[in-house]
């Protein structure tokens, strides 16, 4: 089933040497799975994520045939709309928790005004909501940690919230825009998992933007690879350490490995065609 | 002949109740042309370590041998004609007011070099990057370029020993492989010795020849690479941090 469909989306930025293009017809959908967008910085996989919830503001501008959520188009909604939309129907983790949780606030508040900004509920009730979330986010002492502000918070536990405020209205997608870049090896797979385990029991989408290209393999279902604004392979997950196109293939071979040494690693190649080609469709 | 030795070193922060005892008890020894490892999670004094040897934290107990003389607390001139760091994130630690050719100038004015014109397209071209870059500004630069001139600086005084602090987290897997091939060849050429501090496992195990895994501020292991590659660590949080990264 196709929760999201995305057509020809493109982000323009104005510039004094003209406007510059960050993301250049892309087209995917996204059903009830884990799609995962790699890249390198620049090649417009976060402006993807912020494009479909329209978080890009002038001067910057967003095309699109449409971005289809279920029935609605995204694209011809007004902006009043879209605050129901953000949240409820699709919500966003970024990538530090230091920058994106509010400092003054408890933990506990923000967590409740997520709630009560969607569902109407008693205070009482959005409390017990917000305590179950963060056990459901394996935070223990949750009573503690609602009363806490930000900066008591490790970056791992403060990521942990962060998921936990935006899965509590239930959304149908999440948009994970490098979730972990920001956290410890160790830790990076503890918030993985949670955030899987969530995903999967609720039946929701997952767009999962990260550079990580190991990290993309072992956690999604299918991959989008972005270079230069377009799209430039698509490719099942499980099969990326067979993709085909130089560019995957360049990215691969330029991470040093434990199992395989080597006195010098590879060095991207680039190719301007890459670029010119055109964007591969994530249909699936 | 053993270019950096530390024995015992304790560092801490802050005094009375409030004191963080940030590396405890750290003894690790570096060979003259080898490179060294510290790997751990954050927070566990790996980077601490570093700036202790640099005098970026001055509260230091132990004793840290440099190149056969100990340190004193106040470092002398001569120290830092020995030893040099390298910085985690480039787009920090490059003054966005000057110019490259000011940033390397200023270091060897510093260092008592008189033919500065002729050394900086020198550093330049030994970092890869063209005369061309002389005269731009960090905001001018991509993050690979400039860590290439963040290490360019470094190298600026002739040090035998450089400290390397994350120096590739912030950058693309593509243009890590660049900075770690540019130290790697930098390394064979000037005879240096490294030690670097990342936190990922296969980033040191290519890098270097032996490692010392850290926790909570304190060495566990002590390995070399080979032993690494054949899954044999021994403590139980190497094992874990090996898990995590195969």
């Amino acid at each position: 089933m196709t929760l999201l469909d995305v057509q020809n989306l493109w982000v323009k930025f104005p510039s004094r040497q003209g406007v510059f293009d960050a993301v250049r017809g892309v087209s995917f959908t996204l059903g009830r799975e884990r799609l995962g967008i790699v890249g390198e910085s620049g090649s417009g996989k976060s402006m993807t994520g912020r494009a479909i919830l329209r978080l890009i503001r002038p001067p910057g501008i967003v095309t699109a045939d449409h971005i289809r959520l279920g029935d609605d188009d995204l694209m011809t909604r007004s902006e009043k709309d879209m605050r129901s939309v953000r949240g409820r129907r699709i919500s966003m983790v970024m990538q530090d928790p230091k920058f994106s949780l509010n400092p003054v606030m408890t933990i506990g508040e923000q967590i409740i005004e997520a709630y009560r900004l969607h569902n109407s509920a008693s205070k009482s009730d959005a409390y017990q909501k917000a305590l179950e979330m963060l056990q459901a986010v394996s935070i223990r002492d949750s009573e503690r940690v609602m009363r806490a502000y930000p900066h008591e918070m490790s970056g791992g536990m403060g990521q942990r919230i962060m998921i936990a405020m935006m899965l509590i209205p239930n959304p149908q997608i999440l948009i994970a825009d490098e979730p972990t870049s920001a956290l410890d090896v160790s830790v990076q797979r503890q918030v993985l998992s949670i955030m899987d385990k969530l995903v999967k029991d609720r039946g929701m989408g997952l767009i999962f933007i990260s550079h990580d290209l190991n990290l993309v393999a072992d956690f999604c279902d299918r991959v989008l690879i972005m270079y230069s604004g377009r799209i430039v392979e698509v490719c099942q997950a499980d099969k990326l350490h067979e993709a085909k196109h130089p560019y995957t293939r360049g990215l691969l071979n330029s991470l040093p490995r434990l199992d395989a040494p080597r006195d010098k690693l590879e060095v991207l190649q680039r190719d301007p065609a890459w670029a010119d080609a055109a964007s591969v469709s994530g249909a699936q | 002949m053993t270019m950096l030795s530390i024995e015992n070193l304790n560092v801490w922060f802050g005094s009375h109740q409030d004191r963080v005892d940030a590396v405890r008890n750290a003894s690790f020894a570096v060979e003259e042309g080898s490179s060294f490892g510290l790997v751990g999670e954050s927070g566990s004094g790996k980077s601490t370590i570093l700036r202790a040897i640099t005098g970026l934290a001055p509260n230091w107990s132990g004793t840290i041998t440099v190149d056969g003389k100990p340190i004193a607390k106040t470092r002398e001139k001569a120290f830092y004609k020995t030893v040099q760091m390298v910085f985690q994130d480039p787009y920090a630690s490059l003054h966005p007011r000057h110019s490259v050719d000011q940033v390397l100038g200023e270091t060897l004015h510093l260092h008592g070099f008189d033919d500065i014109d002729k050394r900086v397209p020198r550093l330049l071209e030994d970092v890869g990057l063209g005369p061309r870059f002389r005269f731009r500004y960090p905001h001018q630069l991509s993050g690979g370029q400039r860590q290439r001139v963040a290490i360019a600086r470094a190298l600026a005084p002739e040090p035998r020993m450089l400290l390397l602090d994350e120096p590739t987290s912030a950058l693309d897997v593509s243009v890590q492989a660049e900075i770690l091939n540019l130290l790697t060849d930098l390394r064979a050429e000037h005879g240096l010795t490294y030690v670097m501090v990342s936190h990922d496992l296969s980033v040191v195990s290519h890098m270097c020849d032996r490692l010392a895994v850290m926790k909570d501020g304190e060495i566990v292991e002590v390995l070399g690479v080979e032993a690494l590659r054949k899954m044999q660590a021994t403590h139980p949080y190497s094992r874990e941090l090996l898990a995590a990264s195969v």
